[in-house]
């Protein structure tokens, strides 16, 4: 069965250009807006993977990822953030809070197939 | 190009680089001089060389070898050889050497510096069981170009983000205006040196490990032999060649067996007796 990655981020079009790159690589997709919907989608069904933008109406991304980890079931996701917030003080922030992985914009699918590898996930 | 060109520069290609360049590859010619062409104000690969051929600048063939010889490189590039590094082939040289405590390791190609410095990295990772060691790290590549980039340490936000884990560039890395610079502890742990792979290696040293990555598959079939030729005698027995992925010495050298298991990793052949010894 395909894994399946949850992309949250505010931007319609970077949650586009992410979902091609991702089914591109194999992968079922899900969307969310910001970060309170992001956990409304894991309470649901947890993901495999999370793509996650950092600044976000309603709930930001670090606020999101304090919250899954805490969940039941919320430390097996591979959490990657993709954000424009890329320089030292906000890389450390996320490790800290439990991401995986760290993508700084503007990427493109090279650097997305670099970082999976990174993970395992492709 | 005209065919009296091509072979000119062909020519000149294979005696100081080694390159091999049949007449297909003339599009790599033109991809790549064709931007030095312009530097240098011609409108054209045969204006540039027309210059070479006046001989009034050498500098004008330092680059059109630094040119046709600069490759892509990446950190921890073709991630399994790193791994097998640590995991396979320097445990057995660490018990090896527990008396002396020391290792050299060749990067004999190292382009922009990524190589080497993953490898310093992975040591750092290491750095409880390596501590009382001396690790030298000697990085070569045939562009003094690249090795001034090496030795800056500078990559860009695309570099740092192609096969590094983002827990090293956090811990070796500091951000500047430009890019993302390898810190100065780091950087100090690796040697380069500008060095031509068909110059004589003795200058270098006894190596445990050599590190030749994605070199030899440019180099025709006598050049290899003789750089793997002397590549063997500047390994140690019980050390290890790593070569790129889709290069072998099998057929190009019989003084190497490929690594149990590892593909691309190579280690000296136990060399025949050359007779009884006197008095057996």
């Amino acid at each position: 069965m395909k894994k399946r990655w949850l992309i949250v981020d505010d931007s319609r079009v970077v949650r586009a250009i992410a979902r091609e790159m991702l089914e591109e690589l194999g992968f079922a997709t899900e969307e969310a807006d910001n970060g309170e919907n992001a956990l409304a989608a894991c309470r649901v069904r947890m993901p495999d993977a999370v793509l996650l933008d950092w600044n976000m109406p309603v709930m930001n991304g670090i606020d999101f990822l304090r919250e899954l980890r805490g969940m039941s079931g919320g430390t097996a996701p591979k959490v990657f953030f993709c954000t424009t917030e890329n320089d030292m003080p906000h890389i450390v922030e996320a490790l800290n809070a439990g991401a995986d992985e760290f993508i700084m914009k503007p990427f493109d699918a090279e650097i997305l197939a670099s970082k999976l590898a990174l993970q395992g996930l492709v | 190009m005209r065919d009296e060109v091509f072979s000119f520069l062909a020519s000149l290609l294979r005696e100081r680089a080694g390159l091999s360049l049949s007449r297909d590859k003339e599009y790599l010619l033109e991809s790549r001089l064709a931007p030095l062409a312009r530097k240098r104000g011609h409108e054209s690969v045969e204006a540039l060389t027309q210059e070479l051929r006046t001989g009034r600048d050498r500098q004008v063939e330092r680059e059109i070898i630094e040119a046709m010889t600069t490759n892509e490189s990446l950190f921890f590039r073709d991630a399994a050889a790193f791994t097998v590094f640590r995991d396979a082939v320097l445990p057995p040289l660490l018990q090896a050497r527990t008396s002396s405590r020391k290792l050299r390791l060749w990067f004999a190609a190292c382009s922009s510096g990524q190589e080497p410095y993953s490898v310093a990295m992975l040591l750092e990772e290491e750095r409880a069981r390596l501590a009382a060691w001396d690790i030298e790290l000697v990085a070569t590549d045939l562009s003094t170009e690249m090795i001034q980039r090496s030795q800056e340490g500078l990559y860009s936000h695309f570099e740092v983000q192609r096969g590094l884990p983002i827990q090293m560039l956090a811990k070796y890395f500091q951000k500047e205006e430009r890019g993302w610079r390898i810190k100065e502890e780091l950087k100090e742990r690796v040697k380069f040196r500008a060095f031509n792979l068909l110059d004589d290696f003795g200058v270098l040293g006894f190596f445990d490990v050599i590190f030749c990555r994605n070199v030899l598959i440019y180099f025709d079939l006598p050049t290899k032999r003789n750089v793997l030729r002397r590549l063997g005698q500047s390994l140690a027995r019980d050390g290890a060649l790593f070569l790129g992925g889709a290069e072998t010495v099998i057929g190009v050298s019989d003084k190497f067996a490929p690594h149990p298991g590892h593909a691309g990793i190579f280690v000296p052949l136990a060399m025949p007796a050359l007779g009884r010894a006197v008095g057996s």
